[in-house]
């Protein structure tokens, strides 16, 4: 058996080889008849796409958005990092958005996007994505494709198997890949193993608002809780988490925690464990955490302090968690359409393996159990496993669905997709990618309802994809038309960041919704200016405060005198335009922070502390109308202590 | 007599839709415009075709030097249409009674038709007359002052009927739903007086 699935290996291998040396040939077993793949990638000038691509930055900290089958880049959405293209992170009212328990932090990792869901389908009203490395959510709304909220999670660290949300957006949750002391303190690493926690957090969201509570954290024996996919139809109420290093080992991971032959699926439930909180279950634990909300009204972010959260020992909830055996450092946890399967993709290994959950549920019912890790029941293998996909590849790491009993497992060692059937679990297409595939996509490919028309393939290594640009390079990423039996690929593209996991749903879901402005009327801004009469510069000791106008093509007012050397100058700019795509930018000579890019009948604001005497030009750094070039002002600086009086004035 | 008159009473109905729908409809669409800007004429003032057209209007005007769209008070037809438009309803509907009743004969018909023609005709060159006025009547120090070749200033008044090019704007300038609903009103009228006018003729 197991020289078999090495000789598959091997030609697995060999079959990417050799297609390494004539990429630029169509790889389906049509050949050169289906030559049609630029038509089908192809959305003519002014057409749109039929898919919106949400994918993440990783390092960038952000979301891109592209359009499939185009490959076309839509927005680059600041969610995690400082953008100084719009002033995110920057200006006075989004720099809370970047606030944690560490302070300032101008950036993360962001991984998983996850889109709301209604009854296992996609809804289009949020995006959610993880940081990874200082542990945080965030919720992206898909009117404004901005961010509105971030909350910070406690305990945890590597927020990897994150952020995956119920079928009915009733949770956002999110794992701990790195496990650590719970609460934090100073002690040995060596005494790693028995001590160390690995938090399992379950953050609620308002289905008014959006709005996210950190409700309750799973405290888990400290094992790194890879990435994880919630039950959906009949395993609604339960969530899986590939677990890997049960070994808890603390050094050389790559060698000690791939020691195991089986590491763990950890199922838990979480209503069980919702219910047990209802009740009054848990602990309050003093913890420290940012909630950053953005308010869409007052254009404003606010930061808030957390002091408490409610943990919850899994072995004190009788029925909550257990632990499904799973082959080789399983990574990817993906739960079919139906709910009924559950594939960890062993990366260590060249098999998937499949269970099922209605095994799942009879074996704990049966109480057939093969012993217990810290408590917490362990299921035997062979009771749960629905099935194991002898794919032929290596390195499997996830998996998407279509929608029509189809799933396609990414291979990152052997660089693939392979796609098989449900159930039979036969292999019945395979197509290189390049190179080395880590995270795959479907639309709505995890949830109910797949449209599985397109599968994109995110890639780890470049090489020569592309013209080179020096050792840095973007990822690339490809697009496959799987609507036949056999996959075909139809676009290579470069990608921004690294993305890692994406998610996508149908244009027609976001399209007809996308704000196109604020509307001025509902403008709640402290600072903003409804009319240019309300236009005015106030002191108060040495902050200085210009309420601004702008509309095409001038700033009100544009000419101020009476600021010195040592002020704080907040410059509050409203933009009065109430059309379409009619930004107006603010930058300011010397600034030690980014421009400012104000959408209509939004106001944001800028800090500026002028350091030298002088007369010193602001202007809009968007090319905003035909007389662009005019919009600009002159603050006159003078030196501390003087007594210019305060002015300003427009067209005088 | 009877039906000839009940039409007459039907057809000045129609003008009511003036209360509601636009008499008039001008767009604007340019290459930035793909969703052209629009405004609607009603008889009561002119309104956005979607929010924040007129506002976006003026806002481009303004480099050319046009005035802004007037508010419904900054002209006195805005008040004076409803008025007459009303008193010709009231009036055409009281000529249908008086016709079915026996009292008005048939050509009453036909003058209600011409009264609302010339006052249709007086609306028209008034509306007319102030396009030329906003059009032309622009700020001596406006952004942008376009000549035609031989010179003259570019004039920026809409087409009453039609398409127009200004400048990289498509101007299209139509009657629009109440116009519609007036003209069937105002021909059913004549159809009354036809009616009437052959009823007349039976006996004889």
């Amino acid at each position: 058996m197991r020289k078999y699935s090495y000789i598959l290996m091997l030609f697995g291998i060999t079959a990417f080889l050799s297609s390494c040396g004539n990429q630029g040939d169509n790889k389906s077993s049509n050949g050169a008849l289906s030559s049609s793949a630029a038509e089908k990638a192809y959305v003519a000038p002014g057409e749109h796409d039929e898919f919106y691509a949400f994918m993440s930055g990783g390092y960038s900290g952000n979301i891109t958005v592209y359009g499939l089958p185009s490959g076309r880049l839509f927005k680059e959405i600041p969610v995690f990092s400082q953008f100084p293209t719009s002033g995110y992170g920057y200006s006075e009212e989004t720099k809370p958005m970047l606030n944690t328990s560490f302070g300032f932090v101008p950036w993360d990792d962001a991984h998983h996007p996850d889109i709301s869901q209604t009854n296992g389908e996609l809804d289009g009203r949020w995006i959610f994505i993880n940081g990874n490395n200082t542990p945080r959510i965030a919720r992206v709304s898909l009117e404004t494709f901005e961010t509105e909220e971030i909350i910070e999670l406690p305990n945890s660290a590597g927020n990897h198997s994150s952020s995956f949300i119920t079928e009915n957006t009733e949770y956002v949750v999110a794992g701990t890949r790195f496990s650590v002391p719970v609460p934090q303190r100073d002690m040995p690493i060596n005494e790693y193993k028995g001590n160390y926690k690995g938090a399992l957090s379950f953050i609620s969201i308002a289905p008014d608002n959006g709005r996210l509570n950190l409700e309750f954290q799973m405290m888990m024996p400290g094992f790194n809780y890879d990435l994880s996919h919630p039950g959906r139809g009949k395993s609604h109420g339960w969530f899986f988490f590939t677990t890997y290093n049960t070994e808890e080992a603390h050094t050389l991971m790559e060698v000690n925690s791939s020691q195991n032959d089986k590491d763990f699926i950890a199922a838990v439930n979480w209503k069980k464990v919702e219910e047990y909180v209802k009740n009054g279950g848990g602990t309050k634990m003093p913890a420290e955490y940012a909630h950053n909300v953005y308010d869409e009204h007052t254009h404003m972010a606010t930061s808030t302090m957390k002091k408490e959260v409610i943990t919850v020992d899994p072995t004190k909830v009788p029925g909550a968690v257990y632990f499904l055996p799973t082959p080789k450092s399983p990574h990817g946890c993906d739960v079919d359409p139906s709910g009924q399967y559950i594939i960890g993709n062993g990366k260590l290994s060249a098999d998937l393996t499949v269970h099922s959950f209605d095994n799942m549920i009879a074996a704990i019912e049966g109480a057939k159990f093969d012993g217990e890790a810290y408590g917490i029941p362990i299921l035997k293998f062979e009771d749960v496993l629905a099935g194991t996909v002898k794919s032929g590849g290596l390195g499997p790491l996830h998996t998407e669905f279509d929608g029509q009993g189809n799933a396609y497992t990414t291979f990152f060692i052997s660089s693939e997709v392979v796609k098989w059937k449900l159930g039979t679990w036969e292999v019945i297409d395979r197509q290189p990618t390049y190179y080395s595939v880590g995270h795959l996509m479907i639309p709505g490919g995890n949830s109910r309802k797949p449209f599985g028309k397109y599968v994109v393939a995110m890639n780890k290594i470049t090489k020569d994809r592309y013209l080179p640009t020096g050792p840095e390079m973007e990822h690339s990423a490809q697009i496959y038309d799987i609507s036949g039996d056999k996959m075909e690929l139809i676009y290579d593209f470069p990608t921004h960041g690294e993305p890692h996991y994406a998610a996508g749903c149908p244009a027609e879901l976001l399209a007809p919704n996308s704000k196109k402005i604020y509307r001025l009327s509902e403008n709640k801004h402290p600072y903003a200016v409804l009319t240019p009469d309300q236009a005015k510069v106030e002191r108060d000791g040495n902050e200085v405060h210009i309420y601004m106008s702008t509309i095409r093509s001038h700033f009100t007012p544009d000419n101020i005198e009476g600021i010195k050397v040592g002020d704080k100058v907040y410059f509050h700019i409203t933009n009065h335009e109430q059309d379409f795509d009619v930004p107006h930018g603010f930058a300011m000579i010397g600034q030690n922070t980014s421009e400012l890019l104000i959408m209509p009948g939004q106001t944001k604001t800028s800090l500026w502390e002028p350091k030298k005497p002088g007369v010193w030009p602001f202007y809009c750094t968007d090319f905003c109308s035909a007389l662009h070039q005019e919009m600009q002002g002159y603050v006159r600086v003078s030196p501390a202590g003087s007594d210019v009086p305060l002015t300003y004035s427009l067209g005088e | 007599m009877k039906k000839a008159g009940l039409l007459m009473i039907i057809g000045p109905l129609f003008l009511l839709g003036l209360f509601y729908f636009p008499l008039w409809n001008i767009m604007l669409g340019a290459p930035q415009y793909p969703e052209p800007l629009g405004m609607n004429i009603h008889i009561d003032g002119i309104r956005d075709m979607n929010e924040f057209d007129l506002q976006n209007i003026d806002g481009l005007n303004h480099y050319i030097g046009m005035r802004k769209l007037p508010k419904p008070e900054e002209m006195w037809e805005f008040s004076t249409f409803p008025l007459v438009i009303g008193g010709m309803v009231a009036l055409g509907v009281l000529i249908g009674i008086l016709g079915i009743i026996g009292k008005l004969n048939y050509q009453w018909y036909a003058g209600w038709f011409v009264l609302m023609s010339i006052l249709g005709i007086l609306g028209m060159y008034d509306f007319n007359a102030w396009m030329v006025d906003y059009g032309t009547n622009l700020d001596p120090n406006a952004i942008m002052k376009l000549a035609n070749p031989d010179g003259t200033p570019m004039s920026y008044k809409p087409p009453l009927f039609g398409h127009a090019k200004m400048l990289n704007f498509d101007v299209t300038s139509l009657p629009s739903s109440g116009a519609w609903m007036m003209f069937v009103g105002m021909t059913t009228t004549v159809i009354a007086f036809f009616v009437g006018w052959k009823a007349t003729k039976k006996p004889t």
